[in-house]
């Protein structure tokens, strides 16, 4: 037995920040300190805060390190795991007070999460099979094969609830109920969309790097649910981590007998093939993902016929989203009940958000459906840095929309998301503030969809890029109050008429902003101004005169000579030479620069 | 891997490992006191011995940790017994053996073992 469990984070956020080097520190500062046999040291999936990354915590006492580095290793190997002394100065600092540490429970990050999909990340080794079976892992399994029908299953999933995670919000007990019933005979297949292609949004990534095997788990289980024996997990090469991991568990699993033939003596079968995707963001959608599975180009079909009746190689098919399936496992072991007790009266559980942008605590957050925006910006995600002002959250990627300040209040399930034009999406959870131009920001989303626009149908390669063109027109304050008619009648245009979920969600950040921010549009038309001093063909800097010491500073710093002037008499900026980089603004000491 | 039976070995197993991942603030707490002068006097076997006895003997519940100097270093190594709603137990001058004892006596029958007890004149 280890006296002492040190848990590194394994996740592509603190892999990036360097936790692979620390681990290696570590291990050899603990053979040094010849500790080998008493502290083990785990590498496990995301912890969520990876604003604060690397992170390390380290167990009994739950100690939560946050930023460290090469060099803090031997004072927490001396001082933490050899004499049981807390290096203070390294823990995340929210967890201590003047006088006492806090457990990570108790701090704003964690208090409000409820943690089901994410409960194994940043616990187990996701490597490590006989860790997650530590955890209950693959009971839900050989519970649904001994003691549940295939109805049974499918019944406890209809009541508890749970929908759709990857944006659609389809109850995925009925969803499999249509597949089980619609051919009762034949070759089906299970499939798992774990194609995150959404900018910002990283939840499937940490689930598969986490806790790889809950993947595998609850697949196997819809497979057993549907009367499938195989399975596919499409997943995007962009994420090495995650393939690696996802190769090791279905090895493993294959070696301890929960894949593979009479799992568990009870005759049924179910294997999982991996298949990577190559990096087009329309194969998340459904038909276009199993067309790429197939090995073709991955282009989108009309539906119907649904996939549940005619999918993956015109067999009968089900489809669910990485976190739906984190799910699945829990719902069978605790019951629906257990399940339908969280959460709003239509949107059951909790849902995982990736929370970006202008935020202190960039990272990973799971809270129940029902809590409001307020209170994951604010309390969970420590508000906007530097006393900016929030303007609005951007929810649901590409396809989502912008939620203004004053739904802040509203309790987030898929309804009332959609009420007020965006969507749950797959949980990207851009944060903005006063210096975001909410044009720019409907023009970056555009720019996303008409690079990945399959083609395949007219509203949506032509009207996306006339959309970016439009959108472009009016940054560039050569916009008219016609233009913005014409973005609302296309935008409609686009969505009723496009082929698939790409390009019927594609113009929601136009019709979001629009809705909330038609005075930004009209400031850029009518004024020719940017509000927020985004949009660089609107923009100007000056000098005031009265403010202006003559340090030369400013001069100096500009890349494009532009200002001019003498030393201790005011600067003048060359508007025709400048190219509003700003970087005289960050330099000037005087507030003697403005930007207009 | 074949059956469920053997499903639930491997659970039992690894289920007091990953355990020790998982914060537990109601139960009772064993700290050793592992600065350098619990070191010298000893401490790691005696810490190694109060893990290793809890796993052994199955004990839920019980998180075994460690602190820096208590302050009675001529006590050392000195053991503190946080049960929850009992007061502080406190072991001082502690081995491997007698931290076996105490797990044996204390922990599982809730008997402490006096003798052992810190007696400071």
């Amino acid at each position: 037995m280890y006296r002492s469990h040190v848990l590194i984070c394994g996740g592509t956020g603190c892999t990036s920040s360097g936790s692979a080097e620390i681990e290696k520190a570590l291990i050899s500062e603990i053979e040094k300190n010849d500790l080998s046999n008493e502290v083990k040291v785990v590498k496990t999936g995301c912890f969520g805060l990876c604003a604060l990354g690397p992170i390390m915590i380290i167990y009994p006492e739950g100690s939560f390190y946050s930023m460290i580095k090469v060099e803090d290793i031997p004072e927490i190997v001396s001082e933490h795991l050899l004499k049981g002394r807390v290096v203070k100065r390294l823990l995340y600092k929210e967890t201590v007070t003047d006088d006492e540490i806090k457990s990570l429970n108790e701090t704003d990050f964690y208090k409000k999460q409820h943690r089901v999909a994410l409960r194994n990340c940043g616990v187990i080794n996701p490597e490590n099979i006989e860790e997650y079976i530590g955890r209950s892992g693959y009971e839900a399994l050989g519970k649904v094969l001994t003691e549940m029908s295939q109805d049974d299953v499918i019944q406890t999933l209809l009541d508890s609830g749970l929908r759709g995670r990857g944006g659609g919000g389809f109850p995925t007990g009925l969803k499999w109920k249509l597949a089980k019933n619609l051919v009762k005979e034949g070759q089906k297949y299970v499939c798992c969309n774990a194609d995150e292609g959404d900018p910002g949004a990283f939840m499937d990534r940490s689930v598969l790097e986490g806790d790889p095997h809950v993947i595998i788990e609850a697949m196997a289980i819809a497979g057993y649910a549907i009367g499938a024996n195989q399975g596919y997990i499409y997943v995007r090469a962009e994420y090495p981590i995650a393939v690696e991991r996802l190769e090791i568990a279905l090895k493993q699993a294959r070696e301890y007998g929960v894949l593979g033939d009479d799992i568990f003596e009870t005759g049924f079968s179910f294997d999982i093939g991996l298949r990577l995707g190559a990096g087009a963001f329309v194969c998340g959608e459904e038909t276009a993902l199993m067309t790429s599975i197939e090995g073709n180009r991955g282009e989108p079909n009309p539906r119907p016929p649904f996939p549940a009746e005619k999918g993956l190689f015109q067999k009968p098919t089900i489809l669910n989203n990485v976190e739906t399936y984190a799910n699945i496992p829990q719902i069978i072991l605790n019951g629906a009940q257990w399940f339908s007790s969280m959460g709003t009266e239509k949107s059951k559980g909790t849902k995982v958000f990736a929370l970006g942008g202008k935020i202190h605590n960039t990272g990973l957050v799971e809270v129940p459906m029902g809590t409001t925006l307020r209170e994951v910006i604010e309390e969970i995600g420590g508000g906007i840095p530097n006393g900016k002002k929030f303007k609005a959250a951007q929810t649901g990627g590409p396809s989502g929309g912008c939620i203004p300040v004053e739904h802040f209040d509203i309790p987030i399930d898929y309804d009332n998301l959609i009420n007020i034009g965006s969507m749950m999406g797959s949980g990207g959870l851009i944060v903005m503030d006063e210096d975001n131009c909410m044009v720019d920001i409907a023009k970056f989303f555009l720019e996303f969809t008409v690079d990945e626009s399959c083609g395949k149908c007219t509203p949506c390669r032509i009207g996306t890029k006339r959309l970016y063109e439009i959108l472009d027109k009016i940054t560039k304050g050569q916009g008219t109050l016609e233009d913005i008619d014409r973005l609302e009648e296309l935008s409609n245009y686009i969505k009723e008429n496009s082929l698939c979920g790409l390009g019927q969600t594609a113009p929601n950040p136009v019709l979001s902003t629009l809705r909330y921010f038609k005075d930004e549009y009209i400031a850029h038309v009518v004024d020719k101004r940017c509000p927020a001093g985004v949009c660089k063909d609107l923009l100007s800097y000056e000098i005031i005169a009265e403010k202006c010491k003559g340090c030369t500073a400013c001069a100096r710093v500009c890349p494009a000579g532009a200002i001019t002037g003498t030393v201790k008499t005011p600067h003048v900026i060359d508007k025709t030479k400048c190219i509003k980089c700003g970087a005289c603004v960050e330099k000037c000491k005087f507030g003697a620069i403005i930007k207009k | 891997m074949k059956s469920l039976a053997e499903l639930k070995a491997i659970k039992d197993k690894m289920q007091n490992q990953v355990g020790v991942r998982i914060e537990n603030e109601c139960g009772t707490r064993i700290v050793v006191g592992m600065a350098t002068c619990g070191i010298a006097a000893g401490a790691r076997p005696v810490l190694n011995a109060f893990v290793n006895g809890v796993a052994d003997k199955k004990l839920e519940n019980i998180t075994v940790t460690q602190t820096g100097c208590i302050g009675l270093c001529q006590y050392e190594p000195i053991v503190e017994i946080h049960e929850p709603g009992k007061e502080k137990v406190t072991y001082a001058k502690m081995t491997a053996e007698k931290a076996m004892e105490v797990v044996e006596q204390h922990l599982v029958r809730g008997q402490v073992v006096k003798e052992y007890l810190i007696d400071i004149k």
